[in-house]
């Protein structure tokens, strides 16, 4: 170590680089994968001269390895041709690195590529508006992208992570996401550790089930619906209705809940809020004739088919929207690509309610809550009233998640809603950072890839090149067998390893909120106020 | 001329809901009695057989409950990743029957006593040194953190022990060999009454009694009456004072650690020998049942930790085999964490009152 502190900073910067370099593209050619090892390359590369550490020791550094006048012609130029000519020379470097290497280039790399490129050299000012936006951008027509004709990807394979992940697992990262930021209100926002937020999840999903299916056929209710066949009783009601529905639903389980509960001290909070995530889905479970006497829930099967999403045939006609989601002219077509479209359009409503209510007078006071209960008090918070309202908002859009998770998979059974789940949202929010909306998503996103796709495609990239794996060998139900590993198996574990790591090493998360992470490097006074043996 | 004040006692103005709370949870305590005063008059030798199989089953959650308990009295956090270190001290058990002794089944009593002697060492051992280099590696840096931070950090631990288990053992549960003596069939010591009803104790439940009330007394002298016992105490009471007169407050949280680890191992042995089958997820439900245990008995309280276990096994049983009006097996798990839910409502310090820093 005493060796590698001696060397100068640009040694310092450059090793690790090179050496990822040649990583990259070793990786490249062993797998065949069309350039996309020189594109992870030159992102990386990217991000180290964006990263200022790096930009700064760059030319002192220069200079002081030899190159004479090095800063200074180099000053002389405009910040402009500063800030555009590094990327280029590394790009032309990883060019002639893969080109020797003999992989051939990706056009979908290149737009990407180059979209950075224009988004690194914008104004600050405009990047600002410009970065979001297109990264909004290239979310919406990700359908279009991956699925073309001949269901040809456009999309190239990344090293080691395989192909990008498919509409199912997208809708699925996107309602998680919608999730955890949900969660991020009651734990990020407020402070208060709720272990059971899978019933809200539950109840919207069974919500949804119970106002848009054919469940309930005693009666026959129809209110906008689209998609439902004409002798089919039940009660159908239009599935943006279903949403509010179950939200509503949610949230007022959310205060129901949260009412009695949220005097008690925060760990205490924690294991009932876990106690009743464990009881909604026993009682979905138990819910049918024979364990409730009224059938509920269905039981073990649970709600199947729910109604297709959609506008409606008077939308169709007049306004082009499309009438049904799932079924056009009575053929089933697959539109997962709309379902998609919806999630995004209920996230983006999600942060947007998540950060005005942040800003608002109600969301100041769950964080000075979280910051100091006795303070607040003091100033005029009222404290049951204002945590009971953190709740019912996480609450409220953990059920409009639950919901179009139901609508997606067009059912709801009780064996998707287990404790695991209430974790796995957690660590979303833990590894993203709690309090920070962005980072709360990119920690869904990456956890529910890694969840649906990332964690099997990995092990599947290291049975096929580390290890001599026989698959004729491998018994399903361990974790290694015959040679191979089934990390799938054991994801709950990784997910768990993230929460100690994170919690111990960097207890703010990956992308802090400023404030959050203030408070976790100077402490506060968190003792409650109101507690337990009162 | 002095005007006597008149000493007219001051009360407390007293609103309606203080009154309303109370009531409302003895009515409920009043319908349990009653739904089991009915189903002892419908059929009492059934009630007495389905009690005991609850004693038994209790004395076993008292182990794990003391481990939640103990932890908690010193340092305020709940241990969840306690339930899975039993489970762990159960897959010790598991390999040491089935890979060292390979015990068949119905094997010789003395084979039966030796495999269970040697693997409740070795699971005693290992379950204390895993708890200790837990509290060590996860929650000791966390010891100023706020107080969410551990608690976090232990729902974290416990998935990583569950998955440990994976790794180990597989999905599947593991099934040990089935012997009569630990299942109890036909080793009836004696019966009262004429079969089917009867009243019968068979071997298992009294094996179970008797090695969990040792241990539980050895517990209750190590807490009360030793040196090592009185620094456990101290610390819980206040650390800091507790530094000051010269006890060692990092090594009196291992060591309490070790003892809950120790006590979770005999759990874990005499659950594998006793349910003869044993997963990855066997810990975490029995370990918030055993944590419901100990906050009904008051959190922080040893005695406290058994009656309700004791508690929580007789619910268990009498809802899984009681005849009249029970909702029986499939709602167990929603029943005992309504208890939780309602002790913590109406009675937050517990039946025997809450033995904690802030709650003392």
């Amino acid at each position: 170590m005493a060796f590698w502190r001696r060397q100068s900073l640009f040694v310092r910067r450059l090793v690790p680089a090179a050496l990822i370099t040649i990583l990259f593209v070793a990786l490249a050619a062993a797998d065949e994968v069309q350039w996309a090892g020189a594109g992870v390359l030159v992102a990386i590369a990217d991000v180290l001269l964006l990263w200022k550490p790096v930009r700064d020791g760059f030319w002192p550094s220069v200079e002081r390895v030899g190159v004479k006048d090095a800063h200074s012609r180099w000053g002389e130029q405009s910040p402009f041709v500063q800030r555009a000519v590094p990327p280029v020379v590394i790009a032309v470097l990883v060019i002639l690195v893969a080109w020797a290497a003999g992989v051939s280039p990706d056009p979908a790399v290149i737009v990407l590529l180059l979209i950075t490129y224009v988004l690194y050299l914008l104004p600050r000012r405009i990047r600002r508006i410009a970065l979001p936006l297109t990264v909004l951008a290239l979310v919406v027509v990700y359908p279009l992208l991956i699925q073309q004709a001949n269901y040809q990807r456009f999309l190239f394979k990344v090293p080691i992570f395989d192909v990008f992940p498919g509409m199912d697992t997208m809708i699925a990262m996107i309602i998680f996401a919608m999730m955890a930021v949900g969660l991020n209100m009651v734990v990020g926002y407020a402070g208060l550790l709720d272990l059971g937020y899978v019933a809200f999840f539950a109840l919207g999903a069974y919500a949804a089930g119970w106002v848009a299916s054919p469940l309930f056929y005693q009666v026959d209710v129809r209110f906008g619906a689209v998609g439902v066949g004409p002798g089919l009783r039940g009660i159908h009601i239009s599935i943006w209705a279903a949403l509010l529905i179950a939200a509503v639903i949610a949230a007022v389980a959310g205060v129901i809940i949260g009412f009695p509960t949220l005097r008690l001290r925060g760990d205490y909070l924690a294991i009932v809020t876990l106690g009743f995530g464990e009881i909604l889905p026993q009682i979905a479970r138990n819910g049918d004739a024979n364990g409730l006497g009224f059938n509920l829930t269905n039981g073990p099967p649970g709600i199947n088919p729910i109604d297709p999403p959609g506008f409606g045939n008077w939308a169709d006609e007049h306004l082009g929207l499309p009438a049904n989601f799932v079924l056009e002219q009575g053929q089933f077509v697959n539109f997962r690509s709309l379902i998609y479209w919806g999630a995004i359009g209920l996230l983006l409503i999600t942060v947007f309610c998540s950060i005005r209510l942040r800003d608002s007078r109600l969301g100041r006071a769950w964080i000075a809550i979280r910051e100091d209960e006795v303070a607040a008090a003091a100033m005029g918070v009222p404290l049951m009233r204002t945590k009971t309202w953190a709740y019912a908002s996480g609450a409220f859009f953990g059920g409009v998640a639950g919901a179009w998770f139901a609508v997606d998979i067009a059912s709801v059974f009780p064996d998707q809603f287990f404790f695991n789940i209430s974790v796995f949202i957690l660590s979303m929010v833990i590894l993203g950072g709690m309090g920070n909306v962005w980072g709360v998503i990119a920690g869904a996103f990456f956890l529910t890839y890694l969840d649906r796709e990332g964690l099997s495609n990995i092990s599947g990239w290291a049975n096929g090149h580390l290890l001599n794996c026989d698959p004729s060998q491998q018994n399903p139900s361990s974790v290694i067998s015959g040679g191979c590993v089934n990390a799938p198996l054991v994801s709950f574990g990784i997910y768990g390893l993230i929460i100690v790591l994170v919690m111990l090493f960097r207890p703010y998360g990956m992308f802090p909120e400023r404030r959050r992470k203030v408070e976790f490097e100077t402490g506060v006074h968190d003792t409650p106020l109101v507690d337990v043996t009162q | 001329m002095v005007t006597e004040a008149h000493a007219e006692p001051v009360r407390a103005r007293r609103h309606i809901s203080e009154y309303v709370m109370p009531a409302v949870g003895l009515a409920l305590v009043a319908l349990v009695v009653v739904w089991l005063a009915i189903n002892l008059a419908d059929d009492p030798a059934r009630f007495f057989r389905v009690s005991l199989i609850g004693l038994s089953q209790g004395a076993l959650y008292a182990l794990v409950a003391l481990g939640y308990t103990l932890v908690y009295g010193i340092l305020e956090l709940i241990n969840f990743a306690h339930g899975d270190v039993f489970m762990i001290g159960g897959m010790v058990t598991a390999s040491i029957v089935l890979q060292v002794f390979n015990m068949e089944e119905n094997p010789a009593f003395g084979i039966l006593m030796a495999a269970f002697l040697v693997s409740l060492v070795l699971s005693v051992v290992g379950c204390a040194g895993l708890n200790a280099t837990i509290e060590r590696a996860a929650y000791k840096p966390l010891r100023n953190a706020p107080r969410l931070a551990p608690l976090i950090t232990a729902i974290g631990v416990s998935f990583i022990l569950q998955n440990v288990a994976i790794l180990w053992k597989g999905t599947r549960p593991v099934s040990l060999p089935v012997s009569e003596f630990a299942q109890g069939s036909g080793h009836h010591l004696f019966t009262i009454g004429t079969c089917p009803s009867c009243v019968q104790y068979t071997s298992d439940r009294l094996f179970i009694l008797l090695v969990t009330v040792p241990v539980l007394l050895v517990l209750l002298w190590l807490v009360r009456y030793t040196r090592q016992g009185k620094a456990m105490r101290a610390t819980a009471q206040d650390k800091d004072a507790a530094a000051m007169m010269g006890i060692d407050v990092d090594r009196t949280i291992s060591f309490t650690f070790i003892v809950a680890g120790a006590l979770a191992g005999v759990g874990g042995t005499i659950f594998a020998f006793y349910a003869s089958t044993i997963s990855y997820s066997t810990g975490f439900t029995l370990g918030l049942f055993a944590f419901t245990a100990a906050v009904l008995g008051g959190i922080g309280n040893l005695p406290g930790a058994v009656l309700g276990a004791v508690l929580i096994g007789l619910i268990q049983a009498w809802n899984e085999g009681l005849p009249w009006h029970t909702p029986g097996p499939a709602w167990t798990q929603s029943i005992v964490f309504s208890i939780l839910i309602l002790i913590l409502v109406f009675r937050p310090q517990g039946l025997l009152g809450e033995r904690t820093p802030e709650g003392s």
